[in-house]
């Protein structure tokens, strides 16, 4: 499940203030403590859990503000291309 | 005619030397490659205490000069550099999208201070200018940033 694997990355690398296993899917992760420089190991820890790699129109505060942001902005790298 | 808006406009920010030295053991140079310049690393060069911790600061500059110019949008952490002019004083370059979003706060100047003690890394930015009103202006013409090609 991508959201679990978000949230073991998340612990992994983000530092957070509270547990990412219980973080709301739409809660703001600045708030809970992800700093910029953790955003930056967050990204890293996605592109190796995902095999993905961030462009740069996805490196914006707003991409890893929530694990839902997250999530889309996965599922937009990791989508199969239309036949 | 286009007017002008006149901009003072301050940042700082504070790194932590040992988190810069973990991404290094984590992720290395894909770490180094997303966030510094080459001449930033080499810039930085020196025993492993002393390179992290001239890192860091390079990256509180980065974070500084992101918070004076209000900056949300997509952003190339290299878009911001750190360089050293030859007196040895830091001095910020911004190139693409950092040096679009100067021209649009009409940012011309920007000034850098970086400090590091231990663990912890520093910079203050101070960004001023009178520049013109967005679309009236090649940015290019603002001045005491050297606006690099996208």
């Amino acid at each position: 499940m991508m959201d679990e694997e978000i949230r073991r990355v998340l612990a992994e690398h983000g530092k957070l203030a509270v547990d990412a296993s219980t973080i709301g899917e739409d809660d703001d992760l600045y708030r809970a403590g992800l700093t910029s420089h953790a955003s930056i190991n967050l990204m890293l820890g996605l592109e190796d859990a995902f095999d993905v790699e961030f462009p740069q129109h996805m490196l914006r505060k707003k991409t890893f503000e929530s694990i839902a942001s997250i999530s889309s902005a996965l599922r937009e790298l990791t989508s199969e291309p239309a036949r | 005619m286009p007017s002008h808006d006149l901009a003072l406009l301050a940042g700082t920010d504070l790194a932590s030397a040992g988190e810069v030295a973990e991404s290094i053991r984590r992720f290395g140079d894909r770490y180094l490659e997303r966030v510094f310049t080459p001449g930033e690393v080499a810039d930085a060069a020196g025993p492993p205490a002393v390179r992290t911790a001239r890192l860091a600061a390079r990256f509180a500059a980065k974070e500084a000069v992101i918070k004076a110019l209000d900056h949300d949008g997509p952003l190339d952490w290299r878009s911001i550099e750190v360089v050293r002019t030859g007196s040895g004083r830091p001095e910020v370059v911004l190139h693409g999208p950092a040096a679009e979003q100067a021209a649009r706060r009409s940012v011309g100047q920007l000034a850098v201070s970086l400090t590091h003690h231990g663990d912890l890394a520093c910079a203050v930015v101070v960004a001023w200018g009178e520049g013109r009103s967005a679309g009236s202006a090649n940015p290019n013409e603002t001045t005491g940033i050297e606006l690099k090609g996208a």
